[in-house]
């Protein structure tokens, strides 16, 4: 492909080198700022790297909090680098990915993401209503299409792919709660998650009710209260940090294909996502490595479906083919490929896919506490129905 | 807030077989009227016996959905003789006594397992099937609580089940709210679908859709249709263009049932399709004239229109050979 240099540029050159977080609650009592002021500070004492060295921030479009209120809380000094990544969760590795272009080009030193929010206690995005008021703005002229006819969030757009997933391939509703209680055995025995020792079984995801159909409560991850921050620098400076680095060994954002927002209805077919193809050949590309490569994956578990044609369009599988590598349980503690060993949104916390994010440095570090032995490299998705990024990250 | 205890063991209330509660009245004619006037339903097994026998029935039988209205307690809340003097719902007097002294109905789930005929003698017997955590929600701190009532007939047949449950809560202080003073409490806006914008872009389809028809965007440089409207084609990039009006005939490509949350002004459940027009272009839009058991991906469906609020119409999709 023309002008693929990114693997040049970007390979083991930055890495993520400090992580913090809040407690992950249902109601944190605490402003945003503040939980976010409290992660970035942990994740900069986590990285051994003073905040008045902190030249750089990124996160999400949807985050609320300024960067440069932050900074400032923080002790920070200057800022050269600020961006902000779009969709959602969506964006969930995107900000890294910013980060480690502005570290390896000198953009910036050192690069703080974070995600802060009580989506829990505060706006919950799951109550269906619009994101601004702005009768003019995209988004909410695009709204008109399905609002009007009551499908209205996150949950009941995805289900309108998984309806149709069914119908096209051999995955039953059975399979989307293999992917259930795969997170919540991880969160079962993670003392951080909101769902420790609380593990599910199918009958129990079989018999939660319905949300919109053919989702189930249980195919619909938590709502949470709290804050995730990382920090990114250069893999030359994380040398001589306390920490070892989780090496950034590729970086993708995606979309494709009649792309839109949570409502890419109108595509050929709707049991793929393409915009996660997009990722896949990239981070494989920029890293070099191939499926068999992976010992872990940390993908985006907003809504069970959704994981299955994540792992088809990594090549963890052939296409139409995630529910036999469900049933086969390669996806569960001890399988070939565990799937968000901390248990993932559906069972630690939803922190809009940072919290999958700082999961992978502790098992390139090797001190997850569902560590996966011999692990060499992890990949980690963003959200999916909507445009979306990814990151390969590995030991140096 | 009032003060409430942080753990409070309500394992006692649970389960229990009470009942029976019974009718003031057997099913009845004048009753099955009354209602199906409010309601606007006009089908004729309600109030035809020759129609009911057609279907299969001895005679005229009751809605389903009439079920509570038998074994209503009435204005004055007395109990039919021979109902059970216990109330079936103590947890909650209980609860009251604790602090929880508010209380919401969450929903109900109804499933009906025969029609009542005429004639026959309703009951229902009560059990409290579950009571949540303390959970902590928008309107204070509280208790789901849900109640099973099985109805039967006086044959002893199951007639229908039906799952209440309601929040029983302490209500969160609200620092801001005025008690409610002169005029009167203000009475709050009935709450409408969202009205689609109209802008320059979309204005076509709405006006189509205003007129009985439906319309899809064609480009006028590769005469490629398009849904939804854009100002350009993906195809050619042209920026002319102008519409077809469908045929309305179009096959079901995906749905979904909406449940959770039931945000007003909709019904619930609610069927929600993506269309794939015979012309080659998808919507969303509603499914009528099919039970949701009976969705199907890939069955024939026909476009019509409806009110759906006072000046506002909107498509919906018919399901054909539905009833």
């Amino acid at each position: 492909m023309s002008g693929a240099t990114g693997d040049k540029l970007l390979r083991d050159r930055a890495a993520i080198v400090g992580i913090g977080a809040t407690e992950f609650s249902k109601h944190s009592g605490r402003t945003e700022i503040q939980l976010g002021v409290e992660a970035i500070l942990q994740a900069l004492a986590d990285a051994g790297v003073d905040p008045a060295d902190v030249d750089g921030m990124a996160t999400y479009t949807m985050d609320n909090n300024p960067e440069i209120e932050l900074h400032r809380l923080i002790g920070g000094r200057s800022l050269r680098f600020f961006s902000r990544a779009h969709y959602g969760g969506g964006a969930a590795c995107a900000p890294v990915m910013h980060a480690a272009m502005a570290v390896a080009t000198g953009v910036a030193d050192v690069v703080v993401v974070y995600r802060a929010m009580n989506e829990r206690s505060g706006f919950r995005f799951g109550q269906g209503g619009l994101l601004t008021e702005d009768p003019n703005a995209f988004e909410t002229v695009d709204f008109g299409w399905y609002f009007p006819q009551g499908l209205m969030t996150p949950a009941a757009w995805i289900a309108m792919f998984a309806q149709r997933y069914l119908h096209e391939t051999d995955a039953t509703d059975e399979d989307f709660g293999r992917v259930a209680v795969g997170g919540r055995d991880f969160a079962a025995t993670n003392p951080r998650a909101w769902f420790h020792r609380q593990p599910i079984t199918l009958e129990e995801h079989r018999d939660s009710r319905w949300i919109a159909e053919p989702l189930r409560l249980l195919d619909c991850c938590q709502e949470s209260d709290g804050a995730v921050a990382l920090v990114v620098t250069s893999a030359e400076r994380a040398r001589d940090l306390k920490q070892p680095p989780a090496l950034v060994r590729g970086a993708s954002q995606g979309a494709a294909d009649q792309q839109r927002m949570m409502t890419s209805f109108y595509r050929r077919s709707l049991t793929g996502l393409p915009e996660m193809g997009v990722v896949a050949d990239n981070l494989y590309r920029m890293s070099g490595l191939a499926p068999a490569d992976i010992q872990a994956a940390i993908l985006y578990d907003h809504f069970t479906p959704f994981v299955l044609p994540q792992l088809e369009e990594f090549g963890f599988c052939e296409r139409g083919a995630a529910c036999e590598f469900l049933r086969e349980g390669h996806h569960m503690r001890g399988g070939k490929l565990p799937v968000n060993p901390h248990g993932g949104q559906l069972g630690e916390a939803y922190i809009h896919g940072l919290n999958g994010v700082a999961e992978a440095v502790r098992q390139v570090r090797g001190e997850a506490v569902n560590q996966v032995a011999g692990l060499e490299h992890v990949l980690v998705t963003a959200g999916t129905g909507v445009p979306t990024s990814g990151l390969i990250l590995g030991a140096a | 807030m009032s003060k409430v205890e942080a753990h409070i063991d309500l394992s006692a209330y649970l389960g229990g077989d009470r009942g029976p509660y019974t009718s003031w009245d057997p099913v009845n004619r004048p009753m099955i009227r009354h209602w199906c006037e409010a309601m606007g339903d006009d089908n004729p097994i309600y109030r035809d016996d020759a129609a009911a026998r057609e279907a299969g029935f001895d005679g005229i039988v009751a809605p389903p959905t009439m079920l509570q209205a038998w074994t209503m307690r009435g204005i004055r809340e007395q109990r039919p003789p021979g109902s059970d003097a216990r109330d079936p719902f103590e947890v909650l007097t209980a609860l009251e006594n604790m602090g929880y002294k508010a209380v919401v109905a969450v929903n109900c789930e109804q499933e009906y397992l025969r029609y009542p005929g005429e004639g026959d003698r309703l009951y229902y017997r009560s059990t409290i099937e579950s009571i949540s955590e303390q959970k902590r929600t928008a309107l204070g701190v509280g208790f789901f609580v849900t109640e099973l009532s099985t109805y039967f007939n006086q044959r002893d047949e199951a007639v229908a089940t039906m799952r209440f449950r309601v929040f029983k809560f302490a209500p969160h202080e609200r620092p801001g709210a005025a008690p409610s003073g002169e005029g009167g409490p203000s009475r709050p806006a009935a709450v409408t679908r969202m009205r689609p914008v109209r802008n320059r872009d979309t204005a076509f389809f709405w006006e189509g859709v205003d007129a009985g028809e439906l319309r899809i965007q064609r480009c006028q440089g590769c005469q490629t249709l398009r849904h939804p409207p854009a100002p350009a084609c993906p195809e050619c990039q042209s920026l002319d263009w102008d519409h077809i009006r469908a045929s309305g005939r179009g096959v079901l490509y995906s749905f979904v049932t909406m449940h959770y949350p039931e945000i007003p002004p909709f019904d619930y459940p609610n069927l929600i399709a993506l269309v794939e027009l015979e012309e080659g272009t998808r919507l969303v839009s509603n499914l009528v004239g099919v039970s949701r058991r009976d969705v199907r991906i890939g069955m024939p469906v026909q476009l019509e229109f409806s009110e759906v609020e006072p000046g506002f119409r909107l498509h919906r999709f018919r399901v054909l050979g539905g009833d």
